[in-house]
């Protein structure tokens, strides 16, 4: 494989750190990005990096794949310098899931075995346990449940040391430079073309989030891959009062739900600089990142039922991304049978900053023909759900709480 | 035709006008406002409490201005005092945002939400001081000149006894003037521009462009007011350093070239116990970028000739379309409130050559005080520039210099820079230059710095309360109007 030519689209997190993979395995990587490094979707989340919100199937296998990968890849970013790790800010914090109802303890009770039978670390916390792990949260809670394998990165940084990773190993990057169709030879891909010139390849790995399926669909193969708003609010800096990634119970329902409207769920944690992260919502409406105060009055709601404490807390900003959604809410990764030369490594929805790097793992292996760390079946391009919106009906997910 | 609503955000000068014009062209209008009076930072007052015989001292143009207020009564204008607008939605396509107030200041608690759905919308929230950092810059005693003006002003307080005023602009000299009325002592006024750059800026005749807004008679009182005062006023000197211990105690001047950079062997120290500082100034652009109005490309909101922004609806008059003064900053109101209204154009045809000239004047006054481009120089590795995070100049330039942080959102995540509390009023354009300046690159993307959708800073009970509809009569808070 030495020599092959690899053009990445997209230089957010998932294509940075399969820009790295790739690089690191030897092959000649171009990383190209229509604006600039982490600018995108990666920079505007929380910078999650779950667990605890997956049920057992094959987002949890990709997920626990994941987690084994992170320390070993801030472990080889640490090596590079002390710079670019301490810019991951990688925070192990644990996350609390809580149920406000006795129907959704019950749910959650389900859920966390389920969780617990695949081989995720997740822990009970009866009432004394949860006022000292969480004691601003409000005592009206039925079940709470602690992940200790739950942690966060400041995403934009995370996004940067995998790209100066894989620059260091021999990648190159061009930005504000955008895709704007591909060139076929014979049937099969061999370049893209762009607002700055050609670029030859050999294989094409399309990496760009929510715009996947504009660009694929420039290519000639397009993907199902649709945009989903989400919003954040961000608190002035406080004394330290939320001490996990504490989310409600309905958060994985929403996560789960195909529903175009309006989905909102608490999620409330505290960032390194003090500010609190409040979230948050989900809604289908393209690409219109205009605010909507009825949004944020949803969110700040859903937050206070978990920390009516923060009732004086000023917002003082707030931000909003699109995650890229597939119907099925399974990532999509490996080649697209239509069109050889074309890969894919998108569709996280919301998971790609954690998903990210054991993405890039299972991409390395099925470019270089090896047996994948774990089975991509569910993940491949060759499946209803993002092949077309005729096909896309079918299936949606199993999930726990869905 | 139905009677059409105004909605007036900001009650200085420009407000104000548009507020008047708008009334007399037949519209009922809402006029909301952060402070508790009218007047803007221009005719800031004292506060109602002091109750004031001469509520006119340091100030200019009273009458008009009394005149003006009164607009604030008429019985088709609403008057909201005290109340924030923290969000501008963009709701019907071709209609103007929808304005969401709270009810109370900018810091209070447990303040209403209510939302307006006005036919036009004219922003009219002016500026704020631009300051550049320099070291002990956060020292206190250290005063942007705007503060100290409101100081003098508005609570007639006294920034100090040895004061020296020094930055660029006309603003310089109303300021010397505000601190010496009110009885502090100005030590010197420096401008770090040249004369040279200051007479090519103005061109040919510029006191007729001055008279022609109405502001040679105001600057002709300044001169005679430094002369009677005996203020020194220095062109090409500039405050390059505060030093003290736990407060400004002595300023480094240097003399600098046409580009600011300080010439080597020039610098002096004078002791001080106040220093106001002023560069300029940065429009309120938070509720323009809110609305989706275009900017230009000094930074300043776009208008055409009826004061009309690219967004629907959306009028914007004074300083956020170009620092002129106040008297342009009436013709825009006037022209803006009266077209707001839908006016017919030719009983403003005056106002409009008034603040035509009001433009040509607001680009000869930036072209006269430009910033020069070397002042990052008088920074040191450990200078803050972003005061909230506490970010130094040396954090900026490294996290600047990274080839794959390119993404201006990025290195203020990296660094915090314009992520605290003031939400990078005070630094985003400085951190946009310095960022510009470490990748030498020439043109940084100026929008950005000013995207906030969260205007103003919002308490979470607040937000989580429903909103009320709120009509065109409505008095929220039934504060008693000024008289």
């Amino acid at each position: 494989m030495y020599g092959t030519r690899v053009v990445v689209l997209g230089a957010g997190i998932v294509g940075a750190a399969c820009a790295r993979e790739l690089a690191e395995a030897g092959l000649e990587v171009t990383v190209i990005e229509r604006d600039r490094p982490a600018g995108g979707t990666t920079s505007h989340g929380e910078g999650n990096v779950l667990v605890s919100d997956k049920g057992p199937g094959p987002e949890l296998a990709l997920t626990l794949l994941s987690m084994r990968l992170w320390p070993q890849v801030l472990a080889a970013l640490a090596d590079r310098g002390a710079a670019d790790t301490a810019a991951v800010e990688w925070d192990p914090k644990g996350g609390i899931v809580v149920a406000t109802t006795e129907d959704g303890a019950a749910e959650l009770d389900r859920f966390a075995a389920a969780q617990r039978a695949a081989g995720v670390l997740v822990e009970r916390l009866d009432s004394a346990a949860l006022a000292a792990a969480e004691p601003r949260l409000t005592r009206e809670v039925t079940a709470a449940f602690h992940y200790s394998g739950d942690a966060q990165v400041q995403p934009a940084g995370a996004a940067t040391a995998l790209l100066s990773a894989a620059v260091a190993a021999g990648a190159t990057v061009r930005t504000g430079c955008e895709v704007l169709g591909g060139t076929v030879r014979g049937g099969r891909l061999i370049g893209v073309r762009t607002s700055a010139g050609a670029q030859d390849a050999d294989i094409v790995v399309n990496a760009t989030g929510p715009w996947s399926g504009d660009v694929s669909a420039r290519i000639g193969a397009p993907i199902a891959v649709r945009p989903r708003r989400g919003e954040v609010l961000v608190t002035t800096p406080m004394p330290p009062t939320v001490f996990h990634k504490v989310y409600g119970a309905d958060y994985i329902a929403a996560v789960g739900s195909g529903s175009a409207a309006l989905q909102t769920s608490a999620v409330v944690e505290s960032t390194r600089a003090g500010t609190i992260l409040l979230g948050s919502s989900r809604r289908q409406v393209g690409f219109d990142d205009r605010l909507r105060p009825h949004v944020l009055s949803a969110i700040a709601v859903k937050a206070l039922r978990l920390f009516p404490c923060l009732a004086d807390t000023a917002v003082m900003r707030c931000y909003g991304g699109f995650r890229p959604y597939v119907d099925d809410h399974l990532p999509v990764m490996g080649p697209d049978p239509r069109l050889p030369g074309l890969w894919h490594a998108t569709g996280h929805e919301g998971a790609g900053i954690g998903l990210s790097v054991g993405t890039a793992r299972l991409l390395r292996q099925l470019v270089l023909g090896e047996t994948p760390d774990i089975d991509t079946t569910a993940f491949r391009v060759d499946r209803p759900a993002v092949l077309g919106a005729s096909n896309a009906t079918t299936t949606h997910k199993e999930r726990g709480l869905a | 035709m139905a009677v059409r609503q105004v909605a007036v955000v900001g009650a200085g000068p420009a407000g104000l006008a548009a507020a008047e014009a708008a009334l007399s062209a037949g519209a009922t209008v809402t006029v909301i406002e952060s402070a508790e009076q009218p007047g803007g930072q221009y005719h800031r007052m004292l506060p109602r409490a002091y109750q004031a015989t001469h509520p006119q001292r340091l100030q200019h143009h009273w009458r008009a201005f009394e005149r003006r207020r009164r607009a604030l009564l008429h019985p088709d204008c609403t008057w909201w005092p005290e109340c924030t607008v923290w969000a501008l939605e963009q709701a019907e396509p071709g209609m103007p945002p929808r304005v969401h107030v709270l009810d109370g200041s900018v810091d209070g608690t447990g303040r209403p939400r209510r939302v307006l759905e006005p036919d036009a919308l004219v922003l009219a929230t002016g500026v704020h001081d631009r300051v550049l950092p320099f070291p002990g810059w956060e020292l206190p005693g250290v005063f942007t000149a705007g503060a100290a003006q409101a100081l003098a002003k508005g609570e007639r307080v006294v920034v100090g006894d040895r004061v020296v005023i020094a930055g660029t602009g006309p603003f310089l000299l109303p300021v010397a003037a505000s601190l010496t009325e009110a009885g502090a002592g100005v030590l010197a006024v420096l401008e770090a521009n040249r004369p040279a750059t200051v007479l090519r800026g103005w061109a040919s005749r510029p006191w007729e462009l001055a008279a022609q807004v109405g502001k040679a008679a105001e600057l002709a009182e300044y001169v005679v007011g430094q002369v009677r005062h005996k203020v020194p006023y220095a062109m090409g000197q500039a405050v390059i350093e505060a030093r003290g211990d736990g407060r400004v105690e002595e300023v480094v001047i240097a003399r600098v070239d046409p580009d600011w950079s300080v010439i080597a062997g020039s610098e002096r120290t004078l002791a001080v116990d106040a220093l106001c500082v002023s560069h300029g100034f940065s429009p309120q652009l938070e509720l323009p970028m809110a609305a989706g109005c275009a900017l230009t490309a000094a930074g300043f909101v776009e208008v055409d000739e009826d004061q009309r922004c690219s967004a629907p609806g959306v009028y914007a008059a004074g300083e956020i379309t170009g620092i002129a003064g106040a008297p342009a900053a009436v013709a825009e109101g006037t022209v803006a409130g009266w077209f707001a209204a839908g006016g017919a154009p030719a009983a403003v045809s005056a106002a409009r050559r008034r603040a035509a000239a009001g433009r040509a004047f607001a680009r000869r006054l930036a072209r006269a005080h430009p910033i020069g481009t070397a002042w990052p120089d008088w920074l040191r590795e450990q200078t803050v520039v972003c005061r909230c995070e506490e970010t130094t100049y040396a954090a900026l330039c490294r996290a600047a210099g990274a080839p794959t942080r390119e993404d201006p959102r990025a290195v203020r995540l990296a660094t915090r820079a314009g992520l605290g509390p003031c939400q990078a009023r005070i630094c985003g354009q400085t951190v946009t230059e310095i960022t510009a300046r470490a990748r030498e690159q020439a043109d940084a993307p100026r929008a950005e710095p000013h995207r906030r959708p969260i205007a103003q800073p919002i308490r979470l009970g607040e937000l989580a309360a429903p909103a009320a509809q709120a009509g065109p009569s409505d008095r929220p808070n039934m504060k008693e109007s000024e008289s």
